[in-house]
């Protein structure tokens, strides 16, 4: 939900990431998913991402329009292709991996 | 490690500690099902056979596992549950599919003759195809299946279901990567599926090594378990079905022989719809009235006859006989030949005065020619059960039963003919099944069959002179005081004729030398009464001459008489002058002594 004009040179030169992460309730994996994202966010993709925070709980149709089975599902829209990661995004690596934002590109 | 996610859910759902709750509750409700436990109410499935099987169907509002290979008919199973809950049974369901797409599913359903679509659309099925790949799913740490128990919850909720199908679901653990998540993750679906009734079917791929399933899933769904199998053997596929556990219930533990057809599956079981069928006293024609006659009026309706002989001695006609006479009665027939095409058939019983085009024409017979190879033992059975419902007839005959063993072992086309005669039995059908029996083979080599039969009819060739005939024994005949005697079966153009056999010094007789012993008596006869006639002559004469002589003597005799009377007649002439003398002779005295009484009488007058 924060977008940005790129500063420096981008890894990904199609600019804003637009990611959908959709948890259920307050649980405490929702709340550490949602910590994880921001903190790789912040670092990796300064000023250039957009999320969408979806709770099942209170839009369950959602669920089935984003093939959602495990929660929680981050799901990357934009840019393409469309990219599906689980869990409570604790394993930075993976996260990265997942987001194509890998070390090497962004710290080469 | 998914229970911490769970609160949130489980506070969306209201009824988290009903688990138990459907068992007690059954209790109440009428327990239709006769094999059923205490306690456990059954879930007609609607899958033909299978409810018989296992005495009304799944456990309800339990889970039942189904596992089988690949292409063993697992979604099948799941689908025609489904389905024919929500058409036949009142009871929405939801589909879970973690394998195939919609529109595939859709196909797939179709090929059985299900409509989902039209289910969906009418609100009593929510088929929800849940698109998993697991190499786009990357692990970045905990999580749990709340994604999954919301889809599930809002289509059961949505169609208020009744049922559940989740197919497969074992994917997950492939897909997701975190097998002590999956795992518990399944618990807590499976208590939450129990908590809400709902009568659930897992299906699970077969896993190596008698592995039940690939993970191990049946350690959760302990209710019952479904294994399905798929297995060629001498080029014929057949498929099997197995019901390996079901608590609290009594349940077939065979091998059942199950077919995938156009409209939706079968099972066949052998040992569930046996010995219930009624028993009718009526009696009806086998279409030879000699035969009907030796059997004390003709088989029972609905019984079984089996008539066995070898090559050419007149079994089809036997058998053609029968329909014509139940087409003569105005019932209707099947005939099904496994050697002969309908147009051979008619040509070759018209040689023998059998008309039965006019039958057909009538609409009274259906001639059925196929090769029993064509098909596997199930597929025949079936292809049998579909033709009974579309013909509803009251005669059957099935010619010949022999050729079924070259599509399987003996044991399998044993079994399958006990089914199949359950089939017409329980329709209170009238079988007659002809069985060739080779030259020289005991006549018990049919008798894997024979002691399914109620009538059994053997015809036998007799070689003598040079010549074949026909005899027609009555081997048994259940409830019936069967006549003893064998008779000469012949075939004319005017049908079948059976014969008193005569018995000559050399034993029976039959054909040239039943004409020649006929023949010999005749001359016999011939002669004897040529004697006869001769001594009547020679009696008559005599009798003549004695009559003459009888006659003659009367007559003299006659004479005698006359001479006799005319003496006697003479005498009294002579004493009746004399008798008048002496009364004229008295009347003169007669004042000088008067009655002492009557004298005073004359006087007063």
């Amino acid at each position: 939900m924060t977008t940005d004009a790129p500063a420096t040179p981008s890894p990904d030169p199609d600019g804003i990431h637009h990611l959908r992460l959709y948890v259920a309730g307050q649980s405490p994996k929702s709340v550490r998913a949602v910590e994880n994202l921001r903190r790789v966010c912040e670092e990796h993709l300064p000023g250039r991402y957009e999320i969408e925070l979806i709770d099942l709980l209170e839009n369950p149709h959602l669920a089935r329009s984003d093939e959602i089975i495990a929660v929680p599902t981050l799901i990357r829209k934009l840019p393409e292709p469309l990219r599906r990661i689980i869990g409570d995004l604790s394993d930075t690596e993976k996260v990265l991996l997942g987001l194509q934002l890998t070390k090497d590109r962004v710290d080469p | 490690m998914g229970s911490p996610g769970a609160p949130e859910f489980r506070s969306a759902q209201p009824h988290v500690t009903r688990e138990g709750d459907s068992v007690t509750s059954s209790n109440d409700r009428p327990n239709a099902t006769p094999t059923a436990g205490p306690g456990i109410t059954k879930t007609p499935t609607g899958i033909k056979g299978f409810d018989e099987l296992t005495g009304g169907g799944l456990p309800q509002g339990r889970p039942t596992l189904v596992t089988g290979g690949a292409g063993s008919g697992k979604t099948l199973f799941g689908l025609e549950f489904l389905v024919r809950g929500a058409q036949d049974f009142d009871e929405p369901g939801v589909l879970l599919s973690f394998e195939e797409s919609g529109p595939d599913l859709a196909d797939n359903a179709a090929s059985l003759g299900f409509d989902l679509p039209a289910l969906e659309t009418e609100g009593r099925l929510v088929v929800d195809a849940m698109q998993i790949d697991p190499s786009e799913i990357i692990n970045t740490g905990d999580f749990d299946l709340d994604g999954l128990f919301i889809r599930l919850a809002a289509a059961v909720q949505q169609v208020g279901a009744k049922r559940v199908v989740l197919d497969t679901i074992e994917v997950l653990f492939a897909a997701l990567d975190n097998d002590a998540i999956v795992r518990a993750e399944l618990t807590r679906l499976l208590r939450w599926l129990k908590s809400q009734g709902l009568t659930t079917v897992i299906t699970g791929e077969r896993g190596r090594e008698g592995q039940l399933t690939r993970f191990g899933i049946e350690e959760y769904v302990t209710d019952c378990v479904v294994v399905l199998d798929h297995r060629v053997r001498d080029e014929l596929a057949t498929r099997r079905l197995r019901i390996m556990k079901y608590r609290g219930s009594s349940h077939g533990t065979n091998e059942y022989p199950f077919l995938i057809r156009d409209r939706g599956l079968m099972v066949w079981p052998l040992t569930q719809v046996t010995l219930t069928y009624g028993a009718s006293d009526e009696r009806v024609s086998l279409g030879v009235p000699r035969l009907d006659e030796m059997l004390g009026g003709g088989v029972y309706r609905g019984s079984t006859v089996l008539i066995s002989g070898t090559a050419g001695t007149g079994k089809t006609t036997l058998a053609a006989q029968a329909v014509e006479a139940a087409c003569a009665r105005g019932e209707k027939a099947l005939f099904v030949s496994f050697e002969e095409s309908p147009a051979q058939i008619m040509r070759n019983m018209r040689s023998v005065g059998i008309d039965l085009r006019r039958w057909v024409d009538a609409g009274l017979l259906r001639l059925w020619g196929e090769r029993a190879t064509a098909f596997g033992l199930e597929a025949h059975l079936d292809g049998l059960d579909q033709l009974l419902e579309d013909v509803e007839p009251s005669v059957v005959v099935l010619d010949a039963i022999g050729s079924l063993s070259s599509i399987g072992g003996s044991a399998q086309v044993t079994s399958m003919m006990a089914r199949e005669l359950d089939l017409l039995k329980s329709r209170g059908i009238t079988a007659v099944l002809t069985s060739l029996i080779h030259e020289g083979e005991p006549e018990s080599s049919s008798a894997a069959v024979s002691s399914l039969i109620d009538t059994w009819v053997l015809l036998r060739n007799t070689e003598s002179d040079g010549e074949r005939n026909r005899l027609l024994f009555v081997i048994k005949s259940r409830g019936t005081a069967h006549s003893n005697q064998v008779r000469e079966f012949r075939m004319s153009d005017g049908g079948i004729k059976l014969l008193d056999v005569l018995v000559g010094p050399r034993g029976i007789l039959t054909g040239s030398a039943r004409a020649r012993q006929l023949a010999e008596t005749e001359a016999a006869e011939a002669e004897r009464s040529a004697g006869l006639e001769q001594r009547q002559r020679a009696y008559e004469g005599h009798a003549a001459v004695v009559e003459a002589e009888i006659a003659l003597l009367r007559e003299r005799l006659a004479t005698q008489r006359a001479e006799l009377d005319g003496l006697a007649t003479e005498t009294l002439r002579g004493d009746t002058a004399r008798i008048a003398v002496s009364a004229s002779v008295a009347s003169q005295r007669e004042p000088a002594r008067p009655p002492a009484s009557s004298g005073e009488n004359e006087q007063g007058a």
